[in-house]
């Protein structure tokens, strides 16, 4: 493992490793925590213990209720706009270096999202329905 | 076998900071907000000013029941406090606090930070959906709702820094940083902020566990060591999203003496910022949910992209 001999490659994916390994320490830390409760704690389980909790009264119906869900126009236009905003980050690194013309297709890229959200805005999309 | 230990090392470290600076937060929330509201707060447990209040806390958790609600999924419900808390251990890994005082330093660190923070909010999604409860399940349609807000005006502001840095590694970013960024990238750091305080959930944007109006949100079922998770990932979520903004917009370790002092810089700018953030919990009253959807849309949105075009020119002329 000398820093020499070590290629592109391996020590591209080498910088993943501990990544790999902090979720590792990640879930066992979970798994320590829930150990420790296990030996530590009671277990009384009563059927009213485990009911759904709704103010103290027994629930009514299904908690899986239904409900109107008020923003799913938000998030189509969410989902559009973050696709766009993905594709700054690769850009952002080498733009500087193309100059005053990658500044205007920048300036194209803002306008076609300020554009949309305004067409957004005027269409009166942008309001709680 | 030196790089090995060197990596466990840093494994370790990233360990002990993941389990420290939260509780180092959530107890200056206890005191500052106290004595901001005229209280004293906690002032038994360690007998110093209640110093030892969230050990005392932990040691009573880890104690309790582990209770799951009868006609809750119960697979999802048991994981959803594990996906909330793991993803900004992880995050956490990658935020540098001094020159080479990283836990991994990784070549898209912004982007990835960035992607797992969200991973964070589909446990507070999850457990929203697998309690089958009503209030639960509204937290968890609340919890949605702010991700569509807070994330577009979010991903902006990081990729301006990205742009103004021309790295997308985080360490880079800080050495790339030069303090009339203060300026430059203001309108940046302040959108940064603002969508991030919504993206961690806390007040002003905490209307998805609206104690008033619907219990706990997504957390209503949950109790003891669960439970505990859940509030340890706010916490970890704040201390992550302050050393961002510390590491992307102030400079990160950067001041005098940084060759010796760097970390400190750092780690009281992180404070700094993570206090703002309590304060920002006393000072305002809860935004309801549309309210935040119009703040983002027409507020932060607009403002990030005029932020996007300053950074171009600014890039360019400067290149």
């Amino acid at each position: 493992m000398a820093g020499s001999s070590t290629t592109l490659q391996t020590a591209y994916f080498g910088s993943y490793v501990p990544l790999l390994a902090i979720i590792v320490v990640g879930v066992l830390l979970v798994f320590a925590m829930f150990g420790g409760n296990a030996l530590l704690r009671p277990s009384h389980a009563t059927p009213e213990k485990l009911l759904t909790y709704e103010c103290g009264v027994d629930p009514v119906g299904e908690g899986w209720a239904q409900t109107h869900v008020r923003y799913y126009v938000y998030a189509y236009l969410y989902v559009v706009f973050a696709v766009d905003a993905v594709f700054l980050f690769p850009w952002a690194t080498v733009f500087a270096g193309l100059g005053w013309v990658s500044v205007a297709e920048m300036g194209v890229f803002i306008g076609f999202i300020a554009v949309g959200l305004v067409y957004a805005w005027r269409k009166g999309v942008l309001t709680w329905t | 076998m030196s790089e090995t230990l060197e990596t466990v090392l840093r494994l370790a470290g990233v360990l002990v900071a993941f389990l420290l600076v939260p509780l180092l937060v959530g107890q200056v929330e206890h005191k500052a907000m106290a004595h901001m509201q005229g209280r004293v707060g906690p002032m038994y447990a360690g007998a110093f000013h209640g110093w030892a209040q969230l050990v005392a806390d932990g040691v009573k958790f880890v104690q309790k029941e582990d209770v799951v609600p009868a006609a809750a999924d119960r697979m999802v419900f048991k994981i959803a406090p594990a996906v909330a808390l793991v993803p900004y251990l992880v995050a956490m890994l990658v935020i540098p606090i001094g020159p080479g005082l990283v836990g991994q330093d990784l070549d898209v660190g912004l982007f990835f930070v960035i992607a797992v923070m969200g991973v964070g909010v589909v446990g507070s999604l999850m457990g929203g959906w697998s309690s089958a409860n009503k209030f639960s399940l509204l937290g968890g349609i609340r919890v949605a709702a702010q991700l569509m807000a807070y994330e577009l005006p979010f991903v902006l502001a990081a990729a301006s820094v990205a742009m103004a840095a021309g790295t997308l590694s985080l360490t880079g970013i800080v050495e790339a940083w030069n303090p009339w960024w203060l300026l430059w990238q203001a309108i940046a750091a302040v959108v940064f902020f603002v969508s991030g305080l919504a993206e961690v959930q806390r007040p002003p944007f905490d209307m998805p566990v609206a104690d008033a109006e619907i219990v706990f949100g997504p957390y209503t079922e949950y109790g003891g060591l669960r439970f505990a998770l859940f509030i340890l990932a706010e916490y970890a979520g704040i201390v992550v999203l302050s050393a961002l903004t510390a590491v992307l917009f102030l400079g990160g370790w950067r001041g005098p003496f940084e060759d010796q002092l760097g970390w400190l810089w750092t780690l009281l700018k992180t404070m700094a910022v993570a206090f703002v953030v309590i304060w920002v919990r006393v000072a305002y009253p809860r935004l309801r949910e549309d309210q935040l959807q119009r703040l983002a849309w027409q507020g932060l949105v607009p403002l990030a992209l005029l932020q996007l075009a300053i950074t171009a020119v600014g890039a360019v002329m400067t290149a």
